[in-house]
């Protein structure tokens, strides 16, 4: 129930949570403000925060000098990749648990979740000797499938926890109507869980986007998505604000708004269903 | 033909046996209900019919083949769900066509078949909205234009009526009883509720604890009810019990008598009491009856409007002739 | 709802998802079991062909009685320890403010997040460079325009440093679970407490509080997991110099910078012990919530 403020108070938590927020925003904020100044006003003293001659020549030189575009395409597949493929992995892993529960279930749904807390760099050099061994280091499709498979449980999990609030009626009711299990989760149960399922793919997406330890390790020029291009920029070439800026914006700008759609998926996604 | 046998079924739940071995024929165009109270068994016998659930032992046969094994998409049953259960993400069009679309019929067939049903059950202005956008009786009524379109040998209903409230549930009562008349499929429907079961049935199943306690037309049980519990069951309101000497007077352990059974009478009469409540319908008037020496309270019908209150003292004359005896063990005496 | 058919359907459909994570868990973790226990050193020719010589538990002890161990764990602890205390204790706050009515709650809202969108590489080198850096950084400014020195942060205050950049991070994280949790509370019981005369603190600490409590667990677990696994963080603004070696980077070192990875196998394996002492308490709390 919403109580009645008084406008004073009201005001003043206006006052006090943008302060905040713009705090909390600032380093975003000024990393894309600086992207379009040109270098010397990027470390002009003292700072600059209007009067700049905004460019976009940082830009192109991102673009020219490394090749920025291979990086996010890199990026795209290897999120974009894994996160298709786990979910269709998962949906009927899902589908198994949600509407076929055993008595196994909620152990195997735990186990799952068990070996997304196995440290990664406790496996890291199994990991790489097994991509050495196959010939998949640096290679996009060898990434892929490890970030799928990181992020397969919080998949299962996510698209579990949406399939429990559908009633089983309805999957039972497709069956008396003649549809067989393939018909049953194709025209049945994945549209009436599309809601769920893209904000699943939604927040997997940007697990896989930002997913740092594999992609540094496992990867080097050919396959490297844009965390580790910009780790790169931790190299000398660092010093250069206005391009590091422009570089890093560029990584950040599609997620930061795919995930201002998902915020409300996050809570559910992150706690695997234990806050809603 | 939609002749269902059932025959020495049972169905347990890990270590729990919820129905015991169970023989059962419905016949080809008859109306069944299952009726029981709640947690009796009815609602898993219609889904082990439907193939929803395996039985764990035992046959069931659907006009004499054996669809023990046979998943429920293939069984040629229709069902209405308690919750309708529609599809949501369809229009009541798509609806009414999925069950066609998986038989993989044609476009121009399927388009034919849905207007007919929409036609039947005058849901065809509604054709293009979602579930969502429907009452609680349209919903129904697609629920049924779903299953009719299927043409099915039998059609199955898990208490269908129980999210409607009690002015539609009446209408959508007549309406079932009429398809039935129409299309004179096999109807096999559940529900805790006597007065659907005796209105609606030809034949009905009473169920307790998984277990038939018996079988037959409605007024078959309502005036030899085979034991205690169905004459309990069935009724409304329930069938007055009495033991000790008033049951010893009829040589019996136990004694029933219906409340219309009752004649309320100026003065005299074989038995007295004191009212304590009384309901006035106009038509009827029901007198729940304290301190008659017989039992708790005594539940009397008296037809019309009796103007007894409150603590008045009421005499009344059982008919003789409707008294049902039970022995010890429940079971009727003839 | 389940016949027999229906129950080997699930079996088969659930095979892929289980058959391809037991293998992503057993595959590695035997071999990072296995060379735990034997002398290991590709660059001095050990290989697997060539077969690894056992060496019992030495890795074990080793790897605990090395110099950089308990540096390694005390920077771990008081990392982890550091960016929970303040990411729960600011996150409360920030919830029960945004949970207020203000204007402009949406734009809050998506400021406040944002963080927690930005890959940790480029959080880290905008901290470390637009931010921290002790010439042309915000901080060196702000110190400047107020009379101070410039401090060198990632060097002088490197632990800290990290602990501010990862809080930054995961602040949005708690804040946003905390207030989902907030706003489940009922106001009524809120306002019963008001109407009884109990004064703000007290309603905060006996009604507040404890209706957080579950969520604030899950917030502290989930964070452990991840920040015992903090890597590029750390890879990127002092490569684990100036005292920010964690175990996690001790154990990354060892493999990949010395190469010995029988001696990293063990830390390994300890890093996954010490995972799986939270993960225990964090599965009771979700499992709990599976039977409801």
């Amino acid at each position: 129930m919403a109580r009645s403020v008084t406008t004073q108070r009201k005001a003043l938590t206006t006052v006090a949570a943008w302060t905040i927020a713009l705090i909390i925003f600032f380093p975003i904020y000024w990393t894309i403000l600086t992207s379009f100044k040109t270098e010397a006003q990027a470390i002009n003293d003292p700072p600059l925060f209007f009067a700049f001659d905004w460019t976009l020549e940082n830009y192109s030189v991102v673009q020219e000098r490394s090749d920025y575009m291979k990086f996010l395409w890199n990026s795209v597949i290897i999120a974009g990749g894994s996160t298709v493929l786990g979910i269709l992995i998962a949906i009927p892993a899902a589908w198994s648990m949600a509407f076929v529960p055993s008595q196994r279930t909620k152990d195997i749904l735990l186990w799952m979740l068990s070996t997304k807390m196995l440290p990664a760099v406790g496996v890291l050099y199994p990991i790489s000797l097994i991509f050495v061994k196959f010939d998949l280091l640096d290679t996009r499709g060898g990434l892929l499938v490890v970030i799928m498979l990181i992020n397969l449980p919080i998949i299962v999990w996510m698209l579990y926890t949406y399939f429990r609030e559908i009633p089983g009626e309805i999957l039972e009711a497709s069956r008396m109507d003649g549809a067989t299990l393939k018909e049953e989760l194709l025209y049945v149960l994945t549209p009436m869980a599309i809601p769920g399922i893209a904000s699943t793919l939604l927040l997997n997406f940007i697990l896989a986007w930002n997913e740092a330890f594999w992609t540094l390790n496992l990867t080097a020029a050919n396959a490297a998505p844009l965390t580790a291009f910009i780790a790169s920029y931790s190299s000398p070439e660092g010093l250069f604000f206005a391009k590091l800026s422009a570089a890093s914006t560029m990584a950040i700008a599609p997620i930061l708004i795919l995930g201002w759609f998902s915020q409300k998926q996050l809570v559910r996604g992150l706690t695997f269903g234990a806050v809603k | 033909m939609g002749q269902i046998q059932l025959k020495k079924v049972t169905k347990s739940f890990g270590s729990t046996e919820v129905i015991p071995p169970l023989d059962l024929t419905i016949e080809d165009g008859e109306f069944t209900v299952f009726v029981g109270p709640s947690g009796c068994g009815k609602s898993t016998l219609l889904r082990l019919i439907a193939g929803l659930e395996d039985i764990t032992t035992g046959h069931i046969e659907i006009d004499g083949q054996d669809a023990t094994s046979v998943v429920p998409a293939k069984r040629g049953l229709a069902m209405v769900f308690q919750s309708y259960a529609l599809y949501p993400h369809m229009s009541v069009r798509k609806n009414i066509a999925f069950p066609l679309r998986m038989a993989k019929l044609s476009q121009t067939a399927i388009d034919q078949k849905v207007e007919a049903a929409a036609s039947v059950l005058n849901l065809t202005d509604y054709l293009d909205r979602r579930p969502g956008q429907l009452s609680g009786g349209q919903r129904q009524r697609v629920a049924i234009g779903r299953a009719i379109v299927r043409e099915p040998s039998a059609f199955l209903f898990d208490e269908p009526l129980s999210n409607l409230d009690a002015a539609l549930r009446v209408g959508m009562r007549l309406e079932i009883s009429e398809l039935h008349e129409r299309l004179k499929t096999t109807m096999v429907y559940v529900t805790h509720d006597q007065v659907e079961a005796m209105t609606m049935a030809d034949k009905i199943v009473v169920l307790q604890a998984g277990v038939i306690e018996q079988v037959g037309t409605p007024l078959e049980l309502y005036r030899t009810p085979r034991n205690i519990f169905v004459a309990g069951f069935i009724g409304s309101p329930k069938m007055n019990f009495m033991t000790g000497s008033e049951a010893a007077k009829h040589s019996a352990h136990t004694i029933g008598i219906r409340p219309e059974h009752i004649n309320v009478v100026e003065s005299g009469g074989d038995w007295q009491g004191t009212v304590g409540v009384a309901e006035h319908l106009g038509s009827d008037t029901f007198f729940h009856i304290h301190n008659t020496g017989l039992a708790e309270t005594l539940t009397v019908r008296a037809i019309g409007d009796v103007s007894l209150k409150h603590g008045d003292t009421i005499h009344l004359s059982p008919r003789v002739d409707d008294i049902h005896r039970f022995d010890a063990a429940g079971l009727r005496i003839s | 709802m389940a016949t027999k058919a229906s129950r080997s359907a699930a079996r088969i459909m659930m095979a892929p998802a289980v058959v391809l994570l037991l293998g992503w868990m057993l595959v590695p973790l035997i071999m990072t079991l296995w060379f735990s226990f034997t002398k290991y050193l590709p660059l001095r020719g050990d290989s697997i062909e060539r077969g690894l010589d056992w060496v019992g538990f030495s890795n074990y002890v080793r790897f605990i009685s090395s110099s950089s161990f308990w540096p390694a764990v005390h920077t771990t602890l008081i990392m982890v320890g550091g960016v929970l205390l303040i990411t729960v204790v600011l996150g409360i706050l920030l919830a029960m403010l945004l949970d207020q009515p203000f204007w402009g709650q949406g734009v809050v809202r998506i400021l406040v997040i944002a963080p927690f969108f930005v890959m940790p590489t480029v959080s880290a080198l905008v901290w470390k460079n637009m931010i921290m850096d002790p010439v042309n950084g915000i901080f060196a400014h702000l110190w400047r325009f107020f009379g101070a020195e410039p401090v060198a942060w990632l060097q002088d205050a490197s632990l800290s440093s990290i602990i501010m950049i990862v809080s930054w991070q995961w602040l949005p994280f708690a804040t946003l679970i905390l207030l989902t949790a907030i706003q489940s509370l009922d106001s009524e019981q809120v306002e019963a407490a008001e109407m009884d005369g109990a004064p703000s603190l007290k309603r905060f600490w006996h009604i507040v509080l404890p209706h957080l409590a579950r969520a604030i667990t899950i917030v502290i677990l989930i964070q452990t997991i991840f920040l015992l696994s903090i890597f590029a963080e750390i890879f990127v603004t002092t490569g684990g110099a100036f005292g920010t070696r964690t175990l996690t980077y001790l154990i990354f070192q060892r493999v990949i910078d010395s190469q010995n990875i029988g001696l990293g196998s063990a830390g390994g394996v300890y890093a996954i012990i010490l995972a799986n002492i939270v993960a225990i308490f964090l599965m009771r709390i979700v499992g709990k919530n599976l039977d409801a």
